[in-house]
C-alpha cells in the first residue's frame, strides 16, 4: 500500500468516525459511558502524558482478571483525579484483555457542570452501592478510590500517608456480590500538583470541596494546569477473594476489618515502590 | 356492547378507564372494547372526576377494573397549573373514594410516571422499582406523582381484597404523537443546559398502551395491602446531545441560570412546559430499569433508541443540518479523497 493510500484511508476513518458522532450514530450505555468517545478521543489525548510525561511503568498487572468483575481500590492523589484517567489507561493500554475501567466518584463531581458529564462518559458512575453493584453484576472491572477528596486535596507534606477509607462501603459491595479486591498502589500521581495551601472561600463559590493553591497555581494562571513530570508506578496487588461472604456484608466489624487489611497492603507497596523509584522527577 | 361474546360473561371484564378524552385513555378504550375478554368498556373524562358520580357508575355498569389513565404531565394542555394539579390529585382522590366504596371492583391499575424518582447528582444512575422515594421532590408535576401514589398506597392498604399496580411510564414519544418532548425535539434549535448532557429515556406510545392493556386484562393477585409497581420504558438510553443530532437538530447549550429564570418566569404561567424538574431532568437525566415488567408481565417495549427513530420518522423532521450523508450511489468520502491526492483506489 503507498503511503498516499494510508493518509487516504486514515482521512476516510476520521470522516467516518466524525459523521458518525454528528449524526449521534453511537452507543451508550445505560450509565452514559460512551466507549467510542473514549477511546478515539479521550485516551489518545492521555497516552503522550502516560508514556513520555509520567513514563508509567505498571507492575503485576496481570493480577487483575481477563474477565468478570473485579473491585480496584487505589489510594487517591494528586489534586484532580489523575490517577483514576492513568489508571484507566494502564489497563487499556497494557492488560492483555484491554479491559475498560469504570470509576466511582463523588456526587460533586455529577453537579458540575462539564465534569459531571465527561465522568459519565468516560464510564464513571455515583460512588454509591446500587451502581456499583449494578456494574460488577454486569461483570465490569470497576475502581474506587475511599479516600475520596480526603486523598486528592491534601497537602504535599503529607503524600502517600493514606487517608481515613470512609465507611468501607467499597467492601460492602465486594462482599455482597462475592467481587475479588484488587489493592492498587500508584506512586507519582502526590507530585504533579503538589497542594501548598487551599482556599475555601473560593472552593464555597465554585461549589468544589478545595481550592487548591500549588506553586504553580493560582499564580501561573492556565500554565498552572501543566503537571510536573513526576515518575508514575502502578502496582497491582494479589485479589482479595470474598466469594461465599454475601452475609457478611452488612457486619461492620468484618467490613472495617477487610478495609483495614486493604489499606495496610496498599500503605506498604506505596512504601517499597517510593523506596524503588527514588527521586521524584528522576 | 353485543352481548354476542364467546365467553361466559362472569370470567369477562368490565373497565373503567378515566381521562378518555387523552390520546392514551381513547386508545385504551378502544382497544380493551375490541378485547373478547371485555365485556364493557366505561370511559370517563378528566373533568369529570367527582366521587358521587364515578361510585354510580361504577355500581350501575358494575365494574370490576379501573384503569386510572388521567393524570396528565402538562399544565399547558390541562388548562393551567391550578387545573392540572386539581385533575391530576382532586381527581385522583375522588376517584379512590368512588373505588373503596365499591364492592365490585378487584383491580386498579394507575398510570404514573418515572418522574417520581426526580433527578439529581445523588441518585444511582438507574432506579429500579425498590429505589426509595423523595418524600417531597422538586417540581410540580413530580409532587403530583407523589400525591397521586401516596393516596394510591393508601387505597391497596384499606382495600386489601383489590390488586392495585402502579405503572410509573417513561416519557412518551411516537409518530403521530404530540407531547412537551416531541414538540421540544421539533424546535429548530433546542435549548439544553451547558455543562450537562443527560441519559434520557422514552417510551414509544403504542408500547405504552400494549402495556396498559396487557396489565389491565392480567389475572394475578398482587401483594395485598400495597401496590405493584413497574417501571414501563423502552430499555436503553440515549444521550440528550445524541437524540438531538439523531433529530436533525442544533442543540443550544445554554447556562443553567438564565433557564432557572425562564423556568421560575413560566411557573403559574400558561405559556410554556417548563418547570424546574425539567430542568433538572435536563441536568441529570432520568434512567429505569424495566426487567420486572419483563419477568412479570412477559412484554419489553422496544428500546429507546428505536423509539425515538419512530418519532424522527413519523414527524419527518427535516434536518437542519442539510443532509449529512454523501448520496448511497455517488463516490464515497474515500473515493473523493483519492481524486484528489491522487491515488489509484486499491479496492477496498
Amino acid at each position: 500500500m503507498s503511503g498516499n493510500d494510508r493518509v487516504a484511508e486514515k482521512l476516510d476513518e476520521l470522516y467516518r468516525l466524525v459523521s458518525r458522532r454528528l449524526s449521534g450514530d453511537y452507543e451508550v450505555d445505560e450509565f452514559g459511558f460512551d466507549p467510542e468517545l473514549t477511546e478515539q478521543l479521550t485516551l489518545p489525548v492521555l497516552r503522550p502524558l502516560y508514556r513520555k510525561w509520567f513514563r508509567v511503568e505498571v507492575i503485576d498487572i496481570d493480577h487483575v482478571p481477563a474477565e468478570g468483575p473485579a473491585l480496584l481500590v487505589g489510594n487517591h492523589s494528586g489534586t484532580i483525579a489523575v490517577d483514576a484517567m492513568m489508571l484507566q489507561l494502564a489497563l487499556f493500554d497494557e492488560h492483555p484483555a484491554h479491559r475498560r475501567l469504570r470509576l466511582l466518584a463523588a456526587d460533586f463531581v455529577f453537579k458540575t457542570p462539564l465534569l459531571g458529564e465527561y465522568a459519565r462518559k468516560t464510564g464513571a458512575t455515583l460512588a454509591s452501592n446500587p451502581d456499583a453493584e449494578r456494574l460488577l453484576r454486569a461483570g465490569e472491572l470497576l475502581g474506587v478510590f475511599p479516600e475520596g477528596v480526603k486523598g486528592t486535596g491534601k497537602p504535599v507534606w503529607d503524600r502517600y500517608k493514606l487517608q481515613r477509607f470512609g465507611r468501607g462501603g467499597f467492601v460492602s459491595t465486594a462482599l455482597a456480590t462475592g467481587t475479588p479486591i484488587i489493592p492498587v498502589s500508584i506512586v507519582g500521581a502526590e507530585e504533579i500538583y503538589p497542594i501548598l495551601g487551599n482556599v475555601p472561600v473560593l472552593a464555597r463559590l465554585l461549589g468544589i470541596p478545595y481550592f487548591p493553591v500549588t506553586p504553580t497555581f493560582p499564580l501561573l494562571g492556565p500554565l498552572g494546569a501543566v503537571p510536573l513530570p513526576s515518575k508514575w508506578f502502578i502496582q497491582f496487588g494479589e485479589p482479595i477473594s470474598t466469594e461465599g461472604m454475601s452475609d457478611l456484608a452488612d457486619d461492620p466489624m468484618e467490613v472495617f476489618n477487610l478495609a483495614d487489611r486493604v489499606k495496610e497492603t496498599i500503605q506498604q507497596t506505596l512504601h517499597s515502590l517510593l523506596e524503588r523509584r527514588g527521586g521524584a522527577f528522576r | 356492547m353485543p352481548h354476542s361474546k364467546p365467553t361466559a360473561r362472569s370470567s369477562r371484564r368490565t373497565v373503567m378507564v378515566t381521562g378518555s378524552d387523552r390520546y392514551l385513555g381513547g386508545q385504551l378504550i378502544e382497544s380493551l372494547a375490541a378485547d373478547p375478554r371485555v365485556a364493557d368498556v366505561v370511559g370517563v373524562e378528566t373533568g369529570a372526576m367527582h366521587n358521587g358520580a364515578l361510585s354510580r357508575l361504577l355500581t350501575r355498569a358494575r365494574v370490576d377494573t379501573v384503569v386510572h389513565a388521567a393524570v396528565a404531565a402538562s399544565a399547558v394542555r390541562s388548562g393551567g397549573r391550578s387545573a392540572q394539579k386539581e385533575s391530576n390529585v382532586i381527581g385522583t382522590m375522588h376517584l379512590l373514594a368512588a373505588c373503596q366504596r365499591s364492592d365490585t371492583v378487584r383491580s386498579l391499575v394507575v398510570k404514573s410516571s418515572v418522574a417520581a424518582y426526580g433527578a439529581s447528582a445523588r441518585d444511582p444512575a438507574v432506579f429500579t422499582e425498590e429505589t426509595e422515594l423523595r418524600a417531597k421532590p422538586r417540581g410540580e408535576f413530580a409532587a403530583d406523582i407523589a400525591d397521586v401514589e401516596a393516596y394510591t398506597r393508601g387505597f391497596a392498604r384499606r382495600r386489601k381484597d383489590v390488586t392495585v399496580t402502579v405503572l410509573r411510564l417513561a416519557p412518551l414519544i411516537g409518530p403521530t404523537s404530540d407531547t412537551s418532548l416531541t414538540r421540544y425535539f421539533s424546535l429548530p434549535v433546542v435549548p439544553t443546559v451547558l455543562g450537562f448532557d443527560p441519559r434520557v429515556q422514552f417510551l414509544h406510545i403504542d408500547d405504552a398502551l400494549e402495556v396498559l392493556h396487557r396489565v389491565t386484562l392480567d389475572d394475578r393477585t398482587g401483594t395485598a395491602g400495597r401496590p405493584e409497581v413497574f417501571n414501563v420504558a423502552g430499555p436503553g438510553v440515549l444521550l440528550l446531545s445524541q437524540a438531538i443530532r439523531r433529530a436533525g437538530r442544533l442543540a443550544a447549550p445554554t447556562p443553567e441560570v438564565m433557564l432557572r429564570t425562564v423556568a421560575t418566569a413560566a411557573r403559574g404561567r400558561n405559556i410554556v412546559d417548563f418547570s424546574l424538574d425539567q430542568l433538572d431532568f435536563l441536568r441529570f437525566g432520568r434512567v429505569v430499569d424495566c426487567g420486572k415488567l419483563t419477568r412479570v408481565h412477559h412484554i419489553t417495549p422496544r428500546p429507546t433508541p428505536e423509539a425515538f427513530a419512530d418519532f424522527v420518522a413519523g414527524h419527518a423532521l427535516m434536518s437542519v443540518l442539510g443532509a449529512p450523508d454523501p448520496t448511497p450511489d455517488g463516490p464515497s468520502f474515500a473515493e473523493r479523497i483519492r481524486d484528489v491526492i491522487g491515488t489509484k483506489g486499491t479496492g477496498d
